[in-house]
């Protein structure tokens, strides 16, 4: 009896491991892996990462691919939920045996899969996380944007700065690590440059009525308010907001960018503003054809998530080609080494903790466009 | 004080929306002495329907005719769907032990929440309100005429359903059922009609509940009715469960509660607030505010 126990466990394990390299050790393709939020509440966040990585990777192939391979993307769903982030990405290494991940937008999701790429020893590269903790959970885990000291420090000083905010009031998402690393950074930057905060209340993510913290806020007269959350959430804020009587500003992160923005807040939006990696306004030619290319294959424009995506998965192709290997070790290295990549998003170059070191841009919200304001440079 | 005022505001219109699930579990228990767990999924469908309905005034000027269609509309959808879950789930389980009904409850209530996923889709849907949107300030109270939409909705149809179960025929059957259900079959009353009744009632009230909580938020998605079922059916046991004033009072506080504890103590404990209630009044008063031990009961 035991014996057959042993045996068919014996089977099964091998059945798995044979399963398991048979794709990713393929001859013929390179097969990387992606994990976002195709559904849920950040829906638009994964959907449009989706679509930049995708475009990204079909230039690639009609250029031949890389070291004579054509590249296959396998894209999981984690339907913005992070236990589910870490489902995605175990079932990627271990069943599709992708050489590479990419992902997340959501900090919290990023920091829930990044433990597992980093024991298995697969490069993750996220797009779009901006929360310092996500890069420090490994030598393999890399992002291509600023981080939140970065964001909440340019936030904090156009708040200051250019909206000449002296008091500002605080509405985080208290279960989400993107938003209160960002409520940290913008408290204390913006009382190092003068302001006060007058104000602070927090919320859960999923939540829907937020009147009884904007009264709280409301009866504190804040200039602004500082609302460093995801776009479902925040189109409802604001929307509440306004019912409310509180006519001050918004202003908030990369979190705000999204295509159903508008269609959940609506007018109550005009006149907030958030900051973001990269604005379809910038004339450069590079972020132009990107622009005129997303527009054409998928008849939308690109928010900044896609152009991260975009920006992603070349780095990480670059990466490979450097590397002249699909081995985890040998791709890890080659993207520590990426200098003055010419990126949608801007240059982008890899420091030693493995984060990238961009401008922010800061834009305004008017009837469903984001207007370009300002670009803050990196330790101006 | 102008921000304690405006809290209360903010209370009794979320409170509504408990008052109006609540009435639905309070009747169904009242009659069947089951809690029907997939009322709040009810809810969900109700918030649905309105939506595809006054998708269809996207356009148009808002006006109260349009968003009381779309009311109207989720409410019939709602009562006919209750109707079909109490005759193909309930009704073949309903002689067999309670708990056959309890588990039979949370198997319908998984299938709402996931069908909605794969019929609506996982994401959240935003409503564009169909009613025209006005601001009455009292002072320094600003009151929305959504929240007003909800607090009057709520008030009038527990006053039309006091007056159906009190002064109509129906009524007297429904209490009647609720009273012994086999006696009240053996004096001619169609008890299968009256049941079927009850679930239709109560899931147009959630219908409209959804509807109006859609218009007030505007966010739904499929699982939105897991929260504020469970938490009407607190304000349910809170008020009495079996007591249709008593599901009103109830949703009332909980509401005002909730608000309170999230505007003066800690958002946090925003969903704990409800159930730190329920643990109390199981504790201290079991049959609730206002339930008397096995009386009246629709």
């Amino acid at each position: 009896m035991k014996l057959r126990v042993f045996a068919s466990i014996a089977v099964t394990a091998a059945c798995a491991a044979a399963l398991s390299c048979a794709p990713g050790k393929s001859a013929k393709e390179i097969v990387i892996g992606e994990y976002g939020s195709l559904t849920g509440n950040t829906a638009t966040f994964g959907q449009s990462t989706k679509k930049g990585s995708e475009m990204a990777f079909d230039e690639i192939n009609k250029g031949g691919g890389l070291l004579g391979k054509q590249v296959k993307l396998i894209v999981e769903d984690d339907q913005s939920k992070p236990e589910e982030a870490a489902t995605a990405v175990t079932k990627l290494i271990n069943q599709n045996g992708v050489v590479a991940v990419l992902g997340e937008v959501a900090s919290s999701r990023s920091l829930a899969a990044a433990p597992i790429c980093q024991g298995a020893k697969i490069p993750m590269v996220t797009p779009s996380s901006t929360n310092p903790k996500v890069t420090q959970q490994g030598d393999y885990i890399f992002r291509v944007c600023f981080t939140d000291v970065q964001q909440g420090e340019a936030d904090a000083k156009f708040a200051a700065k250019f909206l000449k905010a002296k008091k500002a009031a605080l509405l985080y998402d208290v279960r989400n690590d993107y938003s209160v690393g960002l409520r940290l950074v913008f408290s204390q930057k913006f009382k190092e440059y003068g302001g006060e905060i007058t104000a602070e209340q927090s919320y859960s993510e999923g939540d829907s009525d937020f009147r009884a913290q904007l009264t709280q806020l409301k009866s504190a007269n804040p200039e602004i308010i500082y609302v460093p959350g995801y776009y479902t959430e925040v189109g409802t804020i604001a929307r509440q907001a306004r019912d409310l009587g509180i006519t001050a500003p918004l202003v908030g992160g990369d979190g705000w960018d999204s295509p159903k923005l508008w269609e959940i807040g609506g007018k109550a939006l005009n006149g907030c503003y958030f900051s973001n990696h990269y604005s379809v306004d910038d004339p450069s030619p590079a972020v132009q054809k990107f622009v005129a290319d997303y527009k054409a294959k998928f008849g939308a424009t690109p928010d900044a998530l896609a152009a991260l995506g975009y920006d992603a998965a070349r780095i990480l192709a670059e990466a490979i080609r450097k590397a002249g290997s699909t081995e985890g070790a040998k791709i890890r290295d080659a993207l520590a080494d990426t200098k003055s990549f010419a990126g949608v998003t801007g240059s982008i170059t890899i420091d030693k903790d493995r984060n990238a070191v961009k401008p922010v841009v800061m834009l305004k919200v008017e009837d469903g466009k984001f207007v370009f304001q300002e670009k803050i440079e990196p330790g101006a | 004080m102008t921000t304690f005022l405006q809290q209360l505001v903010n209370g009794l219109s979320l409170g509504s929306i408990y008052a109006l699930i609540a009435l639905g579990y309070t009747m169904v228990y009242g009659i069947l002495r089951l809690i029907n767990f997939a009322h709040g999924d009810v809810y969900m469908v109700g918030a649905y329907v309105g939506y595809y309905v006054s998708l269809r005034f996207r356009g148009d000027e808002p006006s109260f005719a349009h968003a009381l269609l779309a009311m109207l509309v989720a409410m019939l959808a709602c009562a006919g769907l209750g109707v079909v879950i109490e005759r193909f789930a309930y009704r073949p389980v309903r002689r067999a032990a309670k708990m056959t009904s309890l588990i039979t409850a949370i198997g319908v209530s998984l299938l709402l929440e996931n069908g909605g996923q794969l019929v609506f889709g996982a994401d959240p849907k935003f409503f564009s309100s169909a009613a025209p949107h006005r601001e009455l300030a009292l002072g320094g109270v600003r009151i929305s005429s959504e929240q007003l939409q909800v607090f009057v909705v709520s008030l009038v149809l527990t006053a039309l359903l006091l007056y159906m179960i009190h002064r109509t025929k129906t009524g007297m059957a429904m209490r009647a059922v609720s009273f012994n259900l086999d006696a009240a079959k053996l004096m001619g009353v169609s008890t299968n009609l009256i049941i079927a009744l009850t679930f239709a009632l109560g899931s147009a009230f959630a219908a409209a509940a959804g509807v109006l909580i859609a218009m007030a938020i505007p966010k739904i998605d499929p699982l939105m009715g897991i929260m504020y079922g469970l938490k009407a059916f607190v304000a349910a046991v809170l008020g009495g469960i079996g007591n249709v004033p008593g599901a009103l009072l109830g949703g009332l506080i909980i509401g005002v509660a909730e608000v309170f504890t999230v505007g003066y103590l800690s958002p946090t404990y925003r969903d704990a607030i409800a159930f730190a209630i329920l643990i109390a009044i199981l504790l201290f008063r079991p049959q609730g505010i206002l339930g008397r031990v096995e009386k009246e009961k629709v």
